[in-house]
């Protein structure tokens, strides 16, 4: 018995809501990207106070203040940097950091890549809009080339970052891919992200309902999805289009190809191996529309994170040593003054 | 103390009656930045720390790591004040100069006192390195070396010969000049040999060739001062020990003591340290230090920049450590946004700056102390936060102990100011007690509000802090983060009376640790006359001995040195009114004097200098002088 009251009881949804008045605009996809976290951590059987959402700034960077967790609302583009703190200074807690296209690949894109090669334990969830939302609309790191705005009236002339590419070149060991309104397959994607020990990074495709909606809408729409989505799953045949269409890769120009799939001979299609560099790198950039969007977890490879090395360096380097602090002070040569002098 | 040089035993020959009077002495080894002067002038400090000496060290040297060879600007000195007397500064002007090239005379004769002795290695003195100095004429040859005592012999040539039977390249051999150097330095002294043996088995552990050869120069060096047929100028001096207080002693840097200081701070909190730092000249050295104290429950983080570093100090102190970033002016500009959040999310910080020579990247090997103002005021915003300066190394230990005090009794951000002389200067350390200061433990908040809501900005009527929860702690779940909050909930709350109110009380809090700092003492002289000269940082000691001087000579003037800059202490403004005259010495163009003239009304003067190299105590007198003969 004392085992069982030992154990906390479990969570709701509502558990997780904090009581404050969420302000995105309406119709944001926040919002339902809100919703699958709060619906999403009591199957994970987390627990809120053992819970830390660190965020920089903007629209997305104020999710901490709706989770009933601790929480904390940094400054624009550094909370790969606190979180990183917070983590080596609490391995216990769970860290979740929350960020934005701008955020996380602009002003703060330098503390990404070193949070994704350290290998840090934590969530990072990116929300990609493609636009600069809470400072009115300029166009962001990952908007597409000729993307008009208030800065860029003639339309953008840089080229878009991919986030996801951007997290392999860097090192991450777990990147998937998700969208706002994908309310089933978004969970899952969080589960395994959070039990990816590790960086997991997730980037989830956002809509702006105010200064870039419908954006995505080519490949997120519901009705065309099945033609513009693919969601690959570890061990099973990449296919789509409801398994009349799959992914073929071609050995010769080492490309993936597009290839119909004639009464469910899935042969010609490659199984996706989510440990597989090389095909997760092909995955993330396939041009879309001659490829559908890659979704779910594209690549995952655990290896030692930043926070466990640290500590099984720790237990290393200290031994058996003692600290003793009075002998610190008096370690290299030193020497007496006699009294009578 | 009878004389304090004496002559060695059975040797009163080789003393001067010039000498016999002297009381310390200044000795600068100079030479190119691959001649190894700094390890020369490191072991010569343990040398004279372990006879019992005070003193105080300099080690100054390029920004360049291996700068072209015999060129001017790759010039590195190290130059050690010592005595059997009080010794406050690294001194005005070496007695001794050794230079072990052409450019290392060029570049430092010119502080060299006229009679000085100068030790030249004419193996050196070849013409290609004439011309890399810009010497037209060999000055060893042209008689403009004619004020000072001249050594000159050829360094270079006895060092080959004394590592001959070790078999090492010409290049490798030579590089053992500086252990000759310094074993005849040692004789000239009387210095034992056998702690600097110990060091370089140590330092050479299992390279025995280079261990040997080293020892065998070392030796040589030695043996050639007390052997050889030398004229004139070289003597052995000694010096008696200084007088000091009874105890264990040990010389120290700023920035070990700093490193200590932290460490026992944390320790006096019980809580572990978490300290980010990035590698910045001339703060990397307490990095370094903390690095290697992982069994004292300290965790270092190299972060990926100046920004990441602090930002992930304050993730750990929301989460319950005693954290700290350390950098110099132009990482501090950097971190200066992540300090207004610690200041808004009110979480302690200890955040240490060793200045260093600027504007931009500056003088990066060279001291100053300008980064006052960006230390009091230098943030976006109202943000407050308090400032502490440590004076010399070994008070380095102290002020880190007291900066980690304040933060963590005020849940805010602490400056500590050091510069980079202090960092790299050495001085005798009476080791203290760990267990002679007073713990200040951490409470940290854990109770149930009697509402079921947690207000995180609820705070301690006296002292103005908030509560610290750290994360992990049930039924405490909160949000902080940069944007205000509200005074009763701690909610978002961007309304007028709240923002008022919430940058009042922080304005408040700073200004109330004034209640909580020792007063303002003066540190030598009446606490009201004709003129009291007032410094911080590390013009301690050329400060303290001009007064001194100045006193001597039967004058009214005071030295008052400031370790609380923001806030000052309550009774500073009264204590400076009582003098006619304030004089503010300062290594930056009158920072100190702006803030005491904003602070108290007085009609402080200034005297400046930043040409990246301490202030000698004359010309501070002479300031002095002018000042009370206007």
């Amino acid at each position: 018995m004392n085992e069982i009251t030992k154990i906390a009881p479990a969570t709701t949804p509502d558990d997780w809501a904090s009581d404050q008045e969420v302000r995105w605009c309406p119709g944001c996809g926040d919002y339902a990207i809100l919703k699958a976290v709060q619906r999403t951590m009591p199957e994970l059987g987390a627990r809120p106070e053992n819970t830390v959402f660190v965020s920089g700034i903007g629209c997305s960077s104020r999710f901490p203040y709706y989770m009933e967790t601790y929480g904390f609302h940094t400054i624009h583009g550094r909370a790969p940097g606190v979180a990183t703190g917070v983590k080596l200074a609490n391995p216990e807690l769970d860290v979740w950091i929350i960020t934005g296209d701008g955020d996380g690949l602009s002003i703060g894109g330098n503390h990404m890549l070193h949070l994704l090669r350290r290998n840090l334990d934590c969530q990072v969830l990116l929300f990609n809009n493609e636009i600069y939302g809470l400072t009115k609309g300029q166009y962001s790191p990952t908007s597409r080339t000729g993307t008009r705005s208030p800065t860029s009236p003639g339309g953008s002339l840089e080229r878009p970052v991919a986030p996801c590419a951007f997290a392999l070149g860097a090192g991450a060991r777990f990147i998937a891919r998700t969208i706002d309104t994908a309310q089933k397959m978004m969970p899952e994607v969080l589960k395994r992200a959070y039990r990816h020990k590790g960086a997991s990074f997730v980037e989830i495709y956002q809509n702006c309902v105010v200064y870039n909606d419908g954006v995505f809408e080519a490949f997120t729409e519901k009705k065309s999805a099945a033609m513009t989505q693919i969601w690959v799953e570890h061990g099973k045949p990449m296919l789509f289009a409801n398994g009349t269409l799959g992914l073929h890769l071609n050995r010769d120009t080492l490309r993936l190809e597009v290839v119909n799939v004639v009464d469910g001979d899935v042969s010609q299609v490659i199984v996706h191996d989510e440990t597989n560099k090389a095909v997760a790198a092909m995955l993330i950039e396939m041009p879309f529309p001659e490829f559908p969007v890659a979704q779910g977890v594209l690549y995952c490879e655990p290896a030692t994170s930043f926070d466990q090395a640290m500590a099984e360096q720790e237990v290393k380097l200290v031994g058996d040593k003692v600290a003793d602090f009075n002998a610190l002070l008096r370690r290299g040569q030193s020497w007496e003054v006699k009294g009578e002098h | 103390m009878a004389t304090a040089v004496q002559a060695p035993e059975g040797d009163e020959s080789r003393m001067t009656a010039g000498e016999a009077r002297r009381e310390s002495v200044v000795v600068r080894f100079a030479g190119d930045s691959g001649d190894g002067m700094q390890l020369t002038g490191g072991q010569f400090t343990l040398s004279t720390a372990l006879a019992g000496n005070d003193l105080a060290t300099f080690p100054d040297f390029p920004a360049e790591i291996r700068a072209p060879q015999g060129t001017l600007f790759g010039v590195s000195a190290f130059q050690i004040h010592f005595g059997s007397s009080r010794v406050d500064t690294a001194g005005d002007e070496p007695d001794v100069l050794v230079a072990m090239n052409p450019a290392a005379l060029k570049t430092n004769l010119p502080s060299l006192r006229k009679g000085g002795l100068l030790i030249v290695d004419t193996g050196a003195f070849g013409e290609r390195n004439l011309q890399k100095a810009h010497y037209e004429a060999n000055p060893l040859n042209d008689g403009s070396l004619a004020p000072f005592q001249l050594l000159a012999f050829d360094i270079s040539k006895l060092t080959l010969e004394s590592v001959k039977e070790f078999g090492l390249g010409n290049k490798d051999a030579l590089r053992c000049k500086n252990m000759w150097t310094l074993g005849l330095s040692l004789w000239m002294f009387g210095r034992k040999r056998g702690p600097i043996i110990d060091w370089l088995k140590i330092k050479f552990g299992k390279n025995e060739l280079l261990r040997e050869a080293n020892i065998a120069a070392l030796n040589a060096g030695h043996a050639y001062g007390e052997t050889a047929e030398l004229a004139g100028p070289v003597k052995q001096f000694r010096l008696a020990p200084a007088d000091a207080e009874p105890g264990l002693y040990r010389t120290v840097t700023g920035a070990d003591a700093l490193a200590l200081g932290l460490v026992a701070g944390a320790k006096l909190s019980g809580l572990p340290m978490f300290f980010g730092g990035y590698p910045i000249t001339p703060a990397s050295a307490i990095l370094h230090a903390l690095a290697r104290l992982r069994e004292f429950d300290v965790t270092t983080f190299q972060a990926e920049d100046e920004i990441a570093a602090i930002c992930a100090t304050i993730g750990a102190a929301y989460a319950g450590n005693l954290a700290v970033t350390s950098s110099s002016g132009p990482g501090i500009a950097l971190k200066s946004e992540a300090m207004g959040l610690a200041v808004m999310t009110e979480l302690p910080l200890v955040i240490v700056n060793s200045q260093r020579g600027g504007p931009s990247t500056g003088l990066p090997t060279k001291t100053e102390q300008s980064d006052l103002y960006q230390a009091v005021y230098g943030r976006n915003g109202d943000t407050p936060m308090p400032v502490i300066a440590a004076r010399s190394p070994s008070d380095c230990f102290d002020v880190a102990i007291e900066a980690c005090r304040l933060a963590l009794a005020f849940m805010t951000p602490v400056m500590l100011l050091t510069d980079g002389y202090i960092a790299n200067a050495a001085e005798p350390w009476k080791v203290p007690d760990a267990h002679d200061y007073v713990p200040f433990p951490v409470q940290f908040h854990e109770e149930m509000p009697e509402t079921g809501k947690l207000n995180p900005y609820l705070r301690d009527h006296e002292t103005l802090k908030r509560v610290w929860v750290k994360p992990g702690t049930p039924g405490l779940m909160h949000r902080i983060g940069g944007i205000e909050k509200s005074y009763d909930t701690g909610n978002i709350d961007y309304s007028a009376e709240n923002h008022q109110k919430m940058t009042d009380t922080r304005k408040a809090k700073i200004e109330g640790v004034a209640r909580y700092i020792p007063a303002q003492t003066v540190e030598e002289g009446p606490e009201k006359g004709a003129l009291v000269v007032v410094g911080w940082g590390s013009t301690y000691g050329p400060i303290r001995q001009a007064v001194s001087h100045v006193r001597a000579a039967g004058h009214d003037v005071a030295h008052i040195h400031i370790r609380y800059l923001w806030p000052f202490p309550a009774n500073l403004g009264d204590l400076l009114k009582s003098y006619d005259r304030v004089l503010v010495p300062e290594m930056n163009t009158g920072q100190l004097k702006t803030l005491l003239r904003d602070q108290f009304l007085v009609d402080a003067k200034s005297l400046n200098k930043v040409s990246g190299q301490p202030f000698r105590i004359s010309e501070i007198e002479a300031a002095i002088m002018e000042m009370l003969n206007q």
